[in-house]
């Protein structure tokens, strides 16, 4: 027999020859510089090197998941804990302890499973493949699932483990803003930014869309459904004075409701909330829009439960958001509207760059002949002078809003938050003095402190709990009072504690409701620690009284 | 009567009339190591290993100090003590005390991996162990000094690439020593503190050959610290001290950094769980190793850490001792916490 020849087996050499994919390690690295980096361009730099280097379809799946696109929850996190345990070989009550310690679910497990392989040779596969696996074996049975997180788990390290946790609990979030993704994806790409921007909103799937053509710049594939990003505003700090002559601005209410888009395209109609959420199907009072509305429109505004023009407050949204079906009374009780500020596309054109005076010009000519109770234009506030304006927007409360928004006649509808032509000059917010009365560990960052509280008014000799708070203070701040509430603690249940109720701190809060679910009476609107009053004691607190007053004034029955 | 009783002057043993890290003024303590939570001033007269003195002669001024190698027992009022490496810091020990056949040992603060520089850790059998339990829970498992170490000088070189200067912060005593030999196989050019640039000459003049490191001083210029590495306590981060290493990068070496929202928390560049406290694992077995039938939990975890060890065949009970205060057993609020002996040196290095 003759010596086997190199060319007998081909193919053999070039099999072996083939680079393997980088793993899901690639991003586990990502996240990690991401979540420790204090500076935007370390962050920005770290995303361009990905976008480099990792495969395609991973990338894709990187846009989906930091623009807001993340999967959906595959396990529920009680069967994620029983394999942990189970795997970790520990007592369920150890895997509490080290949960509250940690505070995060996904980094808990993440830490708790056993190293089963040399932590320096990886043999993770990439992102896309568990991601797209997971999908494909959704619907089967538990013990499917279950023996490919433990074979996926298996095959990782920690850092690899902690990813993949988190996206398999669809708990991701990442402290990256998608101004900043889409500026490193301008970067390898030979797209600009703003077009970038317009490209990875809407209704696309990662698992079928790719790279490419998600963002070549020539393939032109049609989503009717795509939103324009949304423009913000920062809040205006100064005097309005400095803003200069009233007549160069346009006023507006600014609404407490859901920011949103109208697009009537193809025939068809889409509703966009501004997290990139399609509602189209969640408020059938917009249906109707799909007739009344020309072809090629997009409406910029505020989705916003109202009744005669007037908005009902934000607890009433709140009624209906996250529902599949929507009762007759639901429909009755808070009938959702649409409050048209702008107009960003007419005609199939983009109008995104003529100014705003011209695009709401043109936004009343459509509106106002539709004559219709689910389109309103939010109306144009008059005024002459700044201290006229000033004095207006002390009523913003009985108007129902929270404040004013102020606009630059002259200005372009631009991408993402940008200072000086878009103000929002918000009214102050209600506040109330009451004292801490239970604490609590919070989670990420704060594992390990106590800053989750809750707050009590005095009501004679008692002390009647009527609200939590999370926010406001200080780093400093925190661990001092952290540090109270380990010296102070009465009693334990579970990880709450019962402290010494002497800590006093103003709340405030946007609104105020009626509410059966609490003691009280009361639910409030956005509370938050707006000053701790370390020159109050507890006697001087406000009383549940004071609260039930403010109900009155400020309140709404829900 | 037990052999060591748990006072609120620290841990008694009547038998022998010691202390072992009294937190009180007492006539006789034994002390397992130099930080502060573990040996305080006052005492009359003191006994500790023959490297730990000098460091407390440093923070607690002149005193009786009494040395002793270890494993070279003494005798106190018939009771038999020596001192075995605990493998914390330079010249931490375990004590060792033995009355009428009884044995306990104290652990003061321990960690397993051996570290080149503290001496390793030595299981001794005993009858009762009173363990630390700083990093109780089984989330804290150590990665190998050799890999921390890699990090950390990959980081180096990555902020040198950047012409960064890169700012370590670590403890004064201990972890700055330790994290000193990882530094010096990338730079020579080494500037610290001048909280641990004390500790650091105080060493030196004991005999210990550690690279060599330069102060940071007003006198300094600017542009010796481009691409330097400054290692500083806990208590400078953050502090307008560090301004004139701009533009640097913070890397903190800390157990607690084994936890994200820690690290997150802290606002720093990089986190390097880098401890001088056992992990879980290493708790674990140093108790097994011992053989002992009764276990005592200090300071840390201590009762989820003691209720393990009930439910795994090992007697334990949590004791309350005024230990955890130096920068590793204070998890949340290293910064804002109480301030550390260091913080006067500090003060005066910031003002200037």
């Amino acid at each position: 027999m003759s010596e086997p020849s190199h060319d007998i087996i081909p193919g053999v050499d070039s099999a072996h020859a083939e680079i393997q994919e980088p793993g899901i390690g690639l991003f586990a690295d990502l996240v990690k510089v991401i979540g420790t980096s204090t500076k935007t361009n370390d962050k920005l730099e770290a995303l361009a090197n990905y976008f480099n280097t990792a495969p395609d379809k991973d990338k894709v799946w990187v846009i989906a998941i930091f623009s807001g696109r993340r999967p959906r929850r595959v396990v529920n996190s009680n069967q994620l804990i029983a394999w942990c345990i189970e795997m970790a070989n520990i007592p369920g009550w150890l895997f509490g302890e080290c949960y509250h310690t940690v505070g995060d679910l996904g980094e808990t497990i993440s830490l708790l499973l056993p190293e089963t392989h040399d932590p320096l040779t990886s043999t993770a596969k990439p992102l896309h493949y568990y991601i797209e696996h997971f999908i494909k074996i959704d619907k089967q049975e538990e013990a499917i699932r279950k023996q490919f997180i433990l074979d996926s788990w298996k095959e990782m390290n920690q850092s690899e483990r902690y990813v993949f946790n988190k996206l398999i609990t669809g708990s991701f979030r990442i402290g990256v803003s998608q101004k900043t993704m889409v500026n490193a994806l301008a970067r390898v790409t030979t797209l600009d930014a703003s077009v970038i921007a317009h490209r990875i909103s809407g209704n696309w799937d990662p698992s079928t869309v790719g790279f490419a053509e998600l963002l070549d710049d020539d393939v032109r594939i049609i989503d009717h459904s795509r939103p324009y990003p949304f423009y913000l505003a920062y809040a205006l700090d100064e005097a309005p004075e400095t803003l200069g002559d009233p007549n160069d601005w346009q006023v507006e209410w600014k609404w407490d409701g859901i920011r949103g888009q109208v697009i009537k395209r193809n025939n068809q109609l889409f509703v966009w909330s501004r997290g990139e959420e399609l509602m189209t199907d969640k408020f059938p009072e917009y249906h109707i829009l799909n007739n009344l509305l020309p072809e090629g429109t997009v409406i910029d505004g505020e989705i916003i439960p109202s009744v005669d023009e007037k908005p009902l407050p934000f607890a009433l949204l709140q009624t209906r958001i996250g529902r599949k079906n929507i009762t007759r009374k639901q429909l009755q009780d808070a009938p959702i509207t649409f409050f048209a500020y702008d107009l960003l596309e007419f005609e199939g054109e983009d109008w995104r760059n003529r100014p705003l005076s011209e695009r709401r010009t043109k936004l009343e000519e459509i509106v106002q002949p539709l004559n219709t109770p689910i389109l309103l234009l939010s109306p144009v506030v008059q005024f002459n002078t700044w201290t006229e304006l000033a004095e207006m927007r002390r009523s913003s409360r009985e108007q129902g809003a929270e404040g004013f928004m102020i606009k630059k006649k002259s200005s372009a509808y631009q991408v993402g938050r940008k200072v000086g032509d878009w103000w929002k000059w918000k009214i102050d917010p209600l506040v109330i003095d009451a004292v801490m009365i239970y604490a609590q560990k919070g989670s990420g960052r704060r594992s390990n402190l106590y800053t989750d509280y809750t707050f009590a008014v005095r009501d004679g000799d008692k002390l009647v709990s009527f609200t939590k708070a999370y926010s406001g203070l200080t780093d400093k701040e925190f661990a001092q009072v952290d540090a109270f509430v380990k010296r102070n603690s009465i009693e334990k249940f579970g990880p709450v504690r019962t402290v010494k109720p002497e800590l006093v701190f103003e709340i405030a809060f946007e609104g105020i409701a009626a509410s059966n679910r609490h003691k009280s009476g009361v639910a409030l609107r956005f509370p938050r620690m707006s000053k701790w009053r370390k020159d109050k004691k507890v006697e001087e607190i406000n009383t549940l009284d004071d609260l039930k007053k403010m109900l009155e004034v400020y309140g709404t029955k829900s | 009567m037990p052999l060591i009783d748990f006072t609120d002057k620290g841990l008694y043993c009547a038998p022998g009339n010691f202390y072992i890290d009294p937190w009180k003024s007492v006539d006789h303590a034994i002390i397992t190591h130099a930080h502060s939570d573990h040996a305080r001033w006052g005492s009359k007269n003191y006994l500790c290993h023959t490297d730990t003195k000098p460091i407390l002669q440093l923070r607690l001024g002149e005193n009786p100090y009494q040395t002793l190698p270890w494993g070279e027992p003494i005798v106190i009022n018939g009771v038999t003590v020596s001192l075995h490496p605990a493998g914390h810091i330079i010249g931490s020990s375990q004590i060792r005390v033995e009355y009428r056949g009884e044995v306990w040992v104290v652990s003061g603060d321990y960690k397993t991996e051996n570290d080149g520089i503290s001496s390793a850790f030595e299981p001794v059998p005993c009858h009762t162990f009173i363990t630390e339990s700083t990093f109780g829970l089984p989330i804290y498992r150590w990665k190998p000094q050799p890999e921390i170490y890699a990090d950390i000088q990959h980081w180096i070189r990555k902020n040198q690439a950047d012409d960064k200067a890169s700012v370590i912060i670590a403890y004064s005593l201990g972890k700055a020593q330790r994290v000193l030999q990882a530094i010096a196989e990338v730079t020579d050019k080494i500037f610290v503190h001048g909280a641990i640039w004390n500790t650091h000459e105080v060493l030196v003049q004991a005999g210990w050959k550690l690279p060599v490191v330069r102060r940071v001083t007003p006198e300094v210029p600017k542009e010796d610290y481009r691409g330097s590495v400054i290692i500083a306590p806990p208590s400078a981060d953050g502090t307008p001290w560090m301004k004139r290493f701009s533009p640097y990068s913070v890397g903190v070496c800390s157990g607690w950094m084994q936890v994200r929202g820690n690290a997150r928390r802290r606002n720093v560049d990089a986190g390097f769980p880098l401890s001088d406290h056992a992990d879980w694992y290493g708790l674990m077995d140093a108790i097994k190793a011992t053989g002992a039938q009764k276990v005592f939990v200090t300071h840390g975890f201590q009762a989820a850490f003691s209720r393990y060890l009930n439910e795994n065949g090992i007697e334990a009970a949590e004791v309350k001792t005024e230990y955890g205060n130096d920068e590793e057993d204070a998890p949340a609020n290293v910064k804002e916490g109480e301030p550390e002996e260091s913080a006067v040196e500090d003060i005066n290095e910031n003002v200037e």
